[in-house]
């Protein structure tokens, strides 16, 4: 009986302490549209439990909050509007955080692991005094994540017993927020003072016409064995008939090949795709990082003892320049 | 600019080596396995030393956190052209919870009592993939952060840091004193010679303890286990590209 009332009064509480967090997302954005890694990160604040709200903050946020609110999960839209925030440096957000946080007093601060969240999220962390969480891939409990370590070789369980959690979120390892069905209120943050330590200057992007690379469905990636960054067109077109996004490895990158943000791995993208075609890859370490979480692993090699053949689920031993083209035509019938 | 910079180094598993997890899921094994100078360290001590020999800078000093291999990693750092080296002694339990915002309130403090101009660091360790310690530092000392950086230009009391981002690259202009971390094309690190390893022995290492610059080491993050990542079916070789295009499509893959 004793127990049985224990039991329940426990439950209770926990439903109690759910009721009570409240995670902030901080939203990556371009002024114009929303970055899809925020989806992924609103799914895995919506795991916690409790309320969710955003943080757009931007000199332009007017179409992405209405983007925003209609995402489902979302309960509120924190908009701040301001010349400072150009280019979204650390510097002007980090003061705009903690004032947001001390007004609604968050339990949980997150954002998509991308080059923008693992640019700010620490540095929020430090002015709170807590040691952030960095790329998780499950949340077990509001205070327990997991997240690799050593290039995807090992899974560390963490506990963070911070008064904030503060963590950063691998877009692949959790479903994208759906775009419709929600319908969440907007408010006003007042602007942070501005800091100005710190300018944005320019930006130069590589315009493509294909998916993006962290969210396409399939990707081909090309390696030292493409020899050339004029052979890279081989993949492209193979890439063209399957819908797909191109990849490199660090060695395609390094060699000039294609540019670095095209580098899958360790230290570049993460991906997880249904399909992933490595071409002329070996798959080291660092590479093996960045992809081994695709459905179907293919690899193209004229190596039959490259690493890259243990991952792959289908390998074909073969020189790349006759069996991409080959591929190609196939894929025509 | 004609000031310090300081540069943390962290001494890690080499990165060509297969990791094994403990059979107890305690962590990795690290006796009797080779470490090395984190990749993205080693950047980072070029950049400085490149720097100094631009006359930019006039002294470059090398910094690392850990037990007392950690002088090793310092050594290396001497042999390719740091000035000098601090080894911030951290060990047993200390060590084994020693997390990036540790690390950053010890560099932080030093960047301060050094009056450091640039502390620049690597993107991240190998090992622990936080990604947090040069953004951390820059915050707790309210400076400006160039991260993941490609190219570095010092101009008068700024710095140009071209960053590598997701769509593609971005230049920003920050004040100094600032914190940089060094991305894998900023530069090619160069080899330690023999003479100037032997040279490094020379070079001076001060040992200090976290307690000495009052930086409390309290972790509030918990380890509860670490496993092996579930392995792959192994899988099958095919003959022709009509046979992977045709199994493909049996899966429904394409």
């Amino acid at each position: 009986m004793n127990r049985a009332f224990n039991k329940t009064s426990l439950k209770h509480l926990t439903g109690l302490l759910q009721r009570f967090q409240s995670t902030l997302v901080v939203a990556e954005h371009n002024n114009e549209k929303l970055t899809p890694i925020t989806l992924n990160a609103i799914t895995a604040a919506s795991k916690l439990g409790g309320e969710v709200s955003c943080l757009v903050a931007g000199t332009n946020c007017a179409k992405v909050v209405e983007q925003i609110s209609k995402v489902q999960g979302v309960k509120k839209v924190l908009v701040a509007q301001h010349d400072s925030y150009k280019g979204a440096m650390p510097e002007e957000l980090t003061p705009l955080i903690l004032a947001t946080q001390k007004q609604f007093s968050f339990t949980h601060i997150c954002a998509g692991a991308s080059a923008f969240g693992k640019n700010l999220l620490p540095r929020v962390a430090a002015k709170l005094d807590v040691a952030p969480v960095s790329d998780i891939i499950e949340i077990k409990s509001p205070d327990t994540f997991v997240r690799t370590i050593y290039a995807g070789n090992a899974l560390s369980t963490v506990k963070c017993n911070e008064p904030v959690k503060i963590f950063t979120v691998r877009g692949t390892s959790f479903e994208a927020a759906p775009t419709e069905g929600g319908s969440a209120a907007s408010e006003d943050v007042a602007a942070s003072s501005h800091a100005g330590i710190s300018e944005w200057l320019e930006q130069s992007l590589t315009k493509s016409d294909r998916p993006e690379l962290t969210s396409a469905k399939v990707v081909v990636s090309g390696g030292r064995g493409l020899k050339s960054g004029d052979n890279f067109k081989l993949l492209y077109d193979l890439a063209d008939k399957l819908n797909a996004a191109v990849g490199a490895s660090r060695a395609a990158v390094d060699a000039g090949y294609v540019p670095n943000d095209m580098q899958v791995g360790q230290t570049g993208k993460i991906v997880a795709p249904e399909l992933y075609i490595a071409v002329g890859i070996s798959g080291a370490i660092q590479h093996l990082a960045g992809m081994k979480d695709s459905k179907t692993i293919v690899a193209i090699n004229k190596d039959p003892e490259a690493p890259i053949f243990q991952v792959a689920d289908y390998g074909l031993v073969a020189d790349l320049f006759k069996a991409v083209p080959e591929m190609t035509e196939a894929l025509n019938k | 600019m004609s000031g310090r910079v300081l540069v943390g180094v962290k001494r890690v598993i080499d990165y060509a080596v297969k990791i094994r997890v403990k059979p107890d899921n305690s962590g990795v094994v690290t006796d009797g396995v080779k470490h090395s100078m984190n990749p993205f360290c080693e950047i980072a001590v070029e950049e400085a030393v490149k720097l100094k020999e631009k006359n930019l800078i006039k002294e470059v000093v090398a910094v690392s956190c850990g037990p007392q291999q950690a002088q090793e990693t310092i050594r290396t750092a001497l042999a390719m052209g740091a000035d000098r080296g601090i080894h911030v002694e951290v060990t047993g339990k200390d060590y084994d919870t020693l997390g990036p915002l540790q690390v950053s309130k010890i560099l932080a403090v030093l960047a301060k009592k050094e009056d450091a101009q640039l502390v620049i660091l690597g993107k991240q360790a190998i090992d622990d993939d936080c990604n947090q310690t040069g953004q951390m530092t820059a915050a707790l000392l309210d400076w400006p952060q160039g991260t993941f950086a490609s190219e570095v230009s010092l101009e008068g009391d700024k710095v140009k840091v071209v960053r590598e981002i997701d769509g593609g690259l971005e230049t920003i202009m920050i004040n100094t004193p600032a914190v940089v971390t060094a991305d894998l094309r900023l530069n090619t690190p160069r080899y330690a010679t023999l003479p100037n390893i032997m040279k490094a022995k020379k070079k001076k290492i001060a040992n200090v303890k976290p307690a000495d610059l009052g930086v409390d080491l309290t972790s509030r993050l918990e380890v509860m286990r670490v496993d092996e990542p579930p392995q792959r079916q192994a899988g099958v070789k095919v003959e022709t590209v009509d046979d992977l295009v045709g199994k493909l499509k049996e899966a429904g893959t394409i």
